[in-house]
């Protein structure tokens, strides 16, 4: 059904983080514990301040954990490294480069000749529907087309996992559902294990093999739940009720949560 | 009727909250303002209201300019000036831009330095040209140094800013890139800031300008900052007026080929979208 093999590719070995906020010790993330399959594209929901951002920059290598370890191909991570592409939401592209300079950025640490190097942003260029674009500045671009350089810029490195965080929050719904599809696309022709990170329940189910929904307070894994809708997957899937099923499913998971936190927040 | 209200439309028009209004129209009101200024010095002087002693004319202004242009003294106080002025802001942006950089990106050396920094920003420079003629003499250096003082730590202050502005994503994307922190620094950071840090070239060097009369003050045979402390002992308030206008006209120039070269330097920096 998937197109992820059993092989483990990342795995979180009870990662947690704690943050001092006011001289007290604040416990963000308790102690997960995930692996993600080589081609698996999971993604992780939860109420805001749940800590998937900061799992995610954990993983990245962005953010140290405070306690367990995070490893790809079981190998410990230390940092932030070229084995991981990383999409912002807020695109970050480097906006004094064009958008071919921007994907050409990422190739500056790679072992290609120039040649290559031009045939793989070329290449990309196209991936991402950009052709056409190439001598364009990022403040030119909408924000789609902004995050779509994104998206080349932080594969055309060929990591073996792409970590998405909210990539397409800043969108509006037609330009999203439109960057929904593109990614699926990418994904299916180039093989990457993704972990997306977002709030958008519809998102999470229409992308993933699997959502992972985290507990708030401290971040906790609540729910793993495997998506066994077929692919490729086409906009309309969201319309079958197996789709209705796991959104029930993962809506009042993520209710409860939010009445959980709600509680806490009373006087 | 109908003209007065349409009158009174087309001018609650141009009062609308946050609203673009005709570019010829604001070009023209720029120039409004300073035209009904000089209007009303005109008329207080041509009409005797206040003694030339206090207020010069218009016209008087005018000739002390020609007077200066003609006999050369113009030219050769406007160049020494500008000279002074150029030198002392270059040497306090050299030095001002990589503190500020590493202020701004080193928590270490902003802890270091910052608290420094703020109180001295505080401190009145003209207080200090008695211990600067002590340190450089009464030349060229001492004047540099006044300007040195009264633009570096407000620059470096402003530049430490300008570089935590910078979205701090593009750090990381250039982390997850593999980029070593010099690398960054030098080909993400600083490229992201500069926009900002160009304006602040053009601030500070607008408070360059305002302090060359202060540098001038004491110890100097010429510059445009000299002409003026000397017009006083002779209550030459015309050399004065025009002096000060002169100043400023000069200050406007360079503001106005910083903001040029900037929209040619930053061109990618313009929203097309």
């Amino acid at each position: 059904m998937t197109r992820s093999s059993s092989e483990p590719m990342l795995v979180l070995d009870g990662v947690g983080k704690n943050f001092l906020v006011d001289k007290k010790s604040i416990v963000a993330i308790d102690s997960i514990d995930l692996t993600l399959r080589k081609n698996e594209f999971v993604s992780v929901v939860g109420t805001s301040g749940c800590g998937k951002s900061t799992l995610l920059n954990i993983v990245g290598g962005l953010e140290e954990a405070t306690s367990g370890e995070v490893r790809i191909n079981g190998v410990p991570v230390t940092g932030p490294g070229r084995d991981r592409g990383f999409v912002f939401q807020s695109y970050s592209l480097f906006e004094w480069m064009t958008v071919e300079g921007n994907i050409r950025f990422a190739l500056e640490k790679s072992n290609h000749t120039k040649a290559e190097k031009s045939e793989l942003v070329a290449h990309f260029v196209k991936v991402v529907g950009l052709a056409g674009f190439e001598k364009a500045f990022p403040r030119q671009l909408s924000g789609g087309m902004r995050q779509r350089v994104a998206i080349a810029r932080a594969l055309v490195y060929k990591p073996s996992i792409l970590l998405m965080d909210e990539p397409f929050g800043a969108l509006d719904a037609q330009t999203r559902g439109m960057m929904q599809e593109l990614l699926l696309q990418v994904w299916e022709d180039h093989k990457v294990t993704v972990m997306f990170v977002t709030h958008d329940v519809d998102e999470a189910i229409f992308l993933a093999d699997r959502v992972i929904v985290l507990a708030s307070r401290p971040g906790r894994l609540k729910r793993d739940i495997q998506i066994d809708l077929p692919r490729p997957r086409a906009f309309d899937i969201v319309t079958r009720p197996e789709f209705a099923e796991y959104k029930r499913q993962i809506l009042s998971d993520i209710r409860e949560e939010t009445l959980k936190v709600m509680a806490m927040e009373q006087p | 009727m109908t003209s007065a209200t349409s009158l009174y439309t087309r001018l609650a028009r141009l009062f609308r909250l946050r609203k673009d209004i005709h570019p010829t129209l604001f070009t023209l009101s720029g120039l409004f303002v300073p035209l009904v200024l000089l209007a009303a010095w005109w008329g207080a002087t041509a009409f005797g209201l206040v003694k030339p002693l206090f207020l010069p004319s218009p016209g008087d202004v005018i000739a002390e300019g020609w007077r200066q242009l003609t006999e050369g003294i113009l030219f050769t106080d406007a160049k020494i000036s500008t000279y002074r002025i150029l030198i002392g802001w270059l040497v306090a942006t050299v030095v001002a831009v990589p503190v500020g950089v590493l202020m701004g990106n080193f928590r270490i050396i902003e802890g270091a330095l910052e608290p420094l920094i703020s109180t001295i920003r505080y401190m009145p420079v003209v207080a200090l040209i008695p211990l600067s003629i002590l340190w450089a003499g009464i030349g060229d250096l001492q004047k540099v140094l006044i300007l040195f003082l009264g633009t570096f730590f407000q620059q470096a202050l402003m530049i430490m800013d300008n570089v935590k502005n910078i979205d701090a994503n593009l750090i990381r994307a250039g982390q997850t890139l593999g980029f070593s922190n010099q690398e960054i620094l030098r080909r993400i950071i600083l490229p992201a800031a500069m926009p900002g840090i160009w304006d602040t070239f053009r601030i500070t060097i607008g408070w360059t300008w305002t302090y060359l009369v202060v540098a001038e003050l004491v110890a100097a045979s010429d510059g445009l900052g000299r002409r003026i402390m000397d017009a006083q002992r002779y209550l030459a308030t015309d050399t004065i007026l025009f002096g000060t206008l002169l100043i400023g006209l000069l200050g406007l120039i360079t503001d106005y080929c910083f903001k040029k070269t900037g929209q040619v330097l930053f061109r990618w920096n313009k929203a097309g979208r």
